[in-house]
C-alpha cells in the first residue's frame, strides 16, 4: 500500500552494522534495512541514509544495493560515541522524520540512540512502528506495533524520531552491482570517547541457566505427591443446570473483564 | 542428689486403682509411651490408634505425615497458610520497579523483578523498601505476596491506554520525591523498554538493558543480538529480562499506599488514536491474545466460524478436529500444533487430552464449554459452562453482534 503523503518529506535513516545471528558475518541489520525501506516508500529521492563509523565498512554496500545513489557516513572510530556526532548532524540537516533500527544487532545494543537524539533535539520519539500511513499538514499518522500482533494508531506532529519494528514491510532485496557503484560519502563529524564503556568487559555470551522447578516440600509425602500427581489449579466456577442464555452471559462478562472484545 | 531412678510403689498402685480418689493426680497422660518409673519404655496399647468413622480402632503409623485424617472428621483441603509478614517501617533507601501489568495483572517476569528489587535490598546497607508504581487500572490482588513494600498507583484518564509521556511525567516526580537508589523495569515489548529508556534519556542516566544477571555492585547484561555478556558496574536504570531472579514466595508485604504530590500534566504529542481492528485470523495462533478453540463437540461449523468472528477471537481446535478434516493443521492447538500463550482460551467441546492441556500451558484463563462436567478441561478451567455448545455459543453470538451493534451506536454519536 502507498502511503498517503501530500508533502514532500525529509527523511533520514539511521543504518548501522548487523551480524548473522548464526555465522556472526556483517550484514545488513534487520531493522534498519527495514527502517530504510520504510523511508524509500516514503521519502523518494529525499531519503537520507546515515551511518555513524567506519566509512570503509563492506555491509554499508548492502544498504546501498537496495537502490540508493548515495549514502552519509559520519567518520568515527570503534571506541567513540555515536550520539553526540548523529545529533550535531541531524541539528543542522533538520529532516522532518529520523527512522531507526529498535535494537542494533552489534555492540552495546541498548537500543538508546533514538531516545537519545530525541531527547537532544526535544522532539518526540515513536518506539516500534510498523508503518506510517499518512502524512498531512505536518502531521503523521503512524502505525505502532503492539505485542501479540495488535496495532495501535497514532498521531504525531513533525519533526519526530520513530523506531521501526519487524513488524514493519520487509526490506527489499539488495543488489550487489547497484550496491558498489553507489557513493559513500565520509563526513566529519563530532568525536567523543565513550569512557565509560571502556570499564566495561565483554565476553561471548554463556547460555542462560533454565529455571528449575523446585518443590518446596517438608516431608516425603509431600515430594512423592509432587512428582506423581496431576498439577491442578483451583477449581473455578462451574455453571451447571443453567439455562443456555445465563451460562453465555456469564462467558461474555469475563471476557469483556478481560478486554479481549 | 544421685540419679538413680527410684520406685515409688505407693505412687504405682494409686496409678492402677482406677477407684483411688488420688488417681486423677498421678495418672499418666493420654500419651501411648510412656517412660516408666524403672526407665524402661511403657506402651499402652489401649491408648495407641483412634477409632475410625466406622468405629473401627485404626492406628496411624505415618508419624503426623500424612495427611490430616484422624478423629473421624475430613480435612477440607490443604489450609491456607500465612506467610510472615516483612515490614519497613523508616526506609534508609528506595528501590522502584515499574511493573508491565499486561490486562492489569503482574506478569510473571514483574514478579521476577519484584523479586531482584528485594534480592538487590537485602545486600545493600541499611533497611530498603521496594516501591512498585503501578500505572491505570489494576486488577491484581496479591501484590503483598509478590513483594511490594509500598505502592503508587497512578489512576485516572491521563494514563489510560497509550500515554508514555504522562507515564513519564509520573516517574520523574517519583525521582524527584524518593530519590530512589535503583530502578527496575522489565525489558519486554508491552511498554517496559520503552518506559526505562524515556526515563534513562530524561534524567541522562546510562541504563543496563536486557540485565539478566544483576546484584548490587556487578551487573552482566546481553548485547549485541544476545551473542555478547557486558559485565559492569551495576548503574541506576535496569532493564531486566526475563527469570532474572526468583519471585518472592515465603514472606508478606505490607503494600502501604504512597501518595504523590501532584504530577504535572504532560504536553503530549503523541495522540493516542486507539487499537485499530486487525483479521484476528491473521495473527499467528501462537503469540494470539484470544482464542476460541473448537473440538469434537462442534456439530455447527458455521456457526462456530461465525462466532469467532463476531468475538474477534483467533481460531483453534483439537487434533480431532483437525484429523476429522473442518479445520487446518495450522490450527491445531496442542503438543502435536502449536504451543499457545492465549490470555484467554475459550475451548469449545475440547475434553482435554493431556497433549491439548501441554499446548495451552502458557495460557492465563481458562473459559470450558462442554457437555461432560467431569472432564480435565472443566478442571482447569476459570468458568465452565456446562451444556449443548451450539446453544451456548448461539446465545454468545447473539450477545456478541448486540455489544457490536451498541459499539457503532456509541461510535456514531461520538463522530456526531
Amino acid at each position: 500500500m502507498q502511503p498517503n503523503i501530500k508533502q514532500s518529506l525529509d527523511i533520514v535513516s539511521l543504518v548501522s552494522i548487523g551480524q548473522h545471528p548464526q555465522s556472526g558475518r556483517v550484514r545488513r541489520a534487520e531493522q534498519d534495512g527495514r527502517a530504510v525501506e520504510l523511508g524509500m516508500n516514503l521519502g523518494g529521492d529525499n531519503l537520507t541514509v546515515l551511518h555513524a563509523g567506519d566509512p570503509q565498512e563492506q555491509a554499508l554496500r548492502t544498504y546501498a544495493g537496495m537502490g540508493l545513489s548515495s549514502m552519509q557516513v559520519l567518520n568515527l572510530d570503534t571506541q567513540d560515541d555515536a550520539v553526540p556526532a548523529l545529533a550535531d548532524y541531524l541539528q543542522q540537516l533538520r529532516p522532518d522524520i529520523v527512522l531507526t533500527g529498535v535494537r542494533a544487532e552489534s555492540g552495546e545494543s541498548s537500543g538508546m540512540v533514538p531516545y537519545l537524539l530525541a531527547e537532544k533535539l526535544n522532539w518526540p520519539v515513536v518506539a516500534r512502528i510498523a508503518d506510517i500511513v499518512s502524512v498531512e499538514d505536518g502531521v503523521a499518522e503512524v502505525m505502532l506495533a503492539l505485542p501479540r500482533g495488535q496495532r495501535r494508531a497514532l498521531k504525531v506532529a513533525l519533526p519526530f524520531v520513530a523506531s521501526v519494528d519487524n513488524a514493519a514491510p520487509e526490506a527489499r532485496q539488495s543488489a550487489y552491482g547497484p550496491g558498489i557503484r553507489a557513493q559513500i560519502e565520509p563526513l566529519a563529524a563530532v568525536k567523543e570517547e565513550d569512557a565509560v564503556r571502556s570499564n566495561w568487559s565483554e565476553a561471548k555470551a554463556k547460555p542462560r541457566p533454565k529455571r528449575l522447578k523446585v518443590v518446596k516440600a517438608k516431608t516425603a509425602a509431600e515430594r512423592f505427591k509432587a512428582a506423581t500427581a496431576k498439577p491442578q489449579g483451583e477449581a473455578g466456577k462451574v455453571l451447571k443446570g443453567v439455562p443456555a442464555k445465563e451460562q453465555a452471559q456469564e462467558i461474555f462478562n469475563l471476557l469483556l473483564e478481560e478486554k479481549v472484545i | 542428689m544421685s540419679d538413680v531412678i527410684r520406685r515409688d510403689p505407693r505412687a504405682e498402685w494409686i496409678a492402677r486403682n482406677r477407684l483411688h480418689p488420688l488417681h486423677g493426680t498421678i495418672a499418666v497422660g493420654d500419651d501411648a509411651e510412656v517412660r516408666g518409673p524403672s526407665g524402661l519404655l511403657r506402651k499402652n496399647p489401649h491408648k495407641v490408634g483412634f477409632i475410625g468413622p466406622n468405629g473401627i480402632k485404626r492406628i496411624d503409623r505415618l508419624k503426623g505425615n500424612g495427611a490430616a485424617s484422624g478423629m473421624g472428621r475430613r480435612s477440607s483441603g490443604p489450609q491456607e497458610v500465612q506467610l510472615p509478614l516483612h515490614s519497613v517501617e523508616n526506609p534508609d533507601f528506595y528501590i522502584v520497579v515499574v511493573p508491565d501489568l499486561v490486562g492489569g495483572r503482574l506478569t510473571s517476569q514483574d514478579k521476577d523483578i519484584l523479586g531482584q528489587a528485594h534480592k538487590m535490598a537485602k545486600d545493600i546497607e541499611g533497611k530498603g523498601a521496594v516501591v512498585a508504581v503501578c500505572f491505570g487500572e489494576s486488577k491484581e490482588e496479591n501484590y503483598d505476596t509478590a513483594g511490594v513494600d509500598r505502592l503508587i498507583h497512578l489512576e485516572g484518564e491521563e494514563y489510560e491506554g497509550f500515554s508514555p509521556e504522562q507515564r513519564l511525567a509520573a516517574l520523574v516526580q517519583v525521582e524527584t520525591s524518593l530519590q530512589p537508589k535503583h530502578w527496575l523495569f522489565p525489558d519486554s515489548v508491552n511498554g517496559g523498554t520503552d518506559l526505562g529508556s524515556r526515563l534513562a534519556a530524561r534524567l541522562g542516566e546510562r541504563p543496563a538493558v536486557q540485565a539478566w544477571q544483576v546484584t548490587h555492585e556487578t551487573t552482566v547484561s546481553r548485547g549485541a543480538s544476545q551473542s555478547l555478556d557486558i559485565t559492569r558496574e551495576t548503574p541506576r536504570i535496569l532493564m531486566l529480562l526475563e527469570e532474572c531472579a526468583d519471585a518472592i514466595d515465603e514472606t508478606r508485604h505490607e503494600v502501604k499506599a504512597i501518595e504523590l504530590d501532584s504530577v504535572p500534566r504532560a504536553i503530549v504529542q503523541l495522540q493516542d488514536q486507539g487499537q485499530v481492528a486487525v483479521d484476528p485470523n491473521a495473527i499467528p495462533l501462537a503469540e494470539a491474545e484470544f482464542i476460541l478453540s473448537a473440538g469434537n463437540g462442534i456439530h455447527n461449523w458455521d456457526q462456530f466460524h461465525e462466532t469467532a468472528a463476531a468475538l474477534g477471537a483467533t481460531e483453534g481446535a483439537s487434533r480431532v478436529a483437525v484429523d476429522d478434516g473442518f479445520m487446518p493443521r495450522f490450527r491445531q492447538v496442542g503438543a502435536t500444533g502449536t504451543w499457545v500463550t492465549a490470555r484467554v482460551y475459550l475451548a469449545v467441546g475440547i475434553s482435554g487430552a493431556i497433549q491439548h492441556m501441554q499446548g495451552i500451558g502458557q495460557c492465563d484463563k481458562v473459559v470450558a464449554i462442554n457437555t461432560d462436567a467431569g472432564c480435565d478441561m472443566v478442571k482447569r478451567a476459570a468458568l465452565s459452562a456446562i451444556g449443548d455448545s451450539e446453544e451456548i455459543l448461539g446465545e454468545l453470538l447473539k450477545l456478541a453482534q448486540e455489544h457490536r451493534a451498541n459499539k457503532g451506536e456509541e461510535g456514531e454519536q461520538n463522530a456526531a
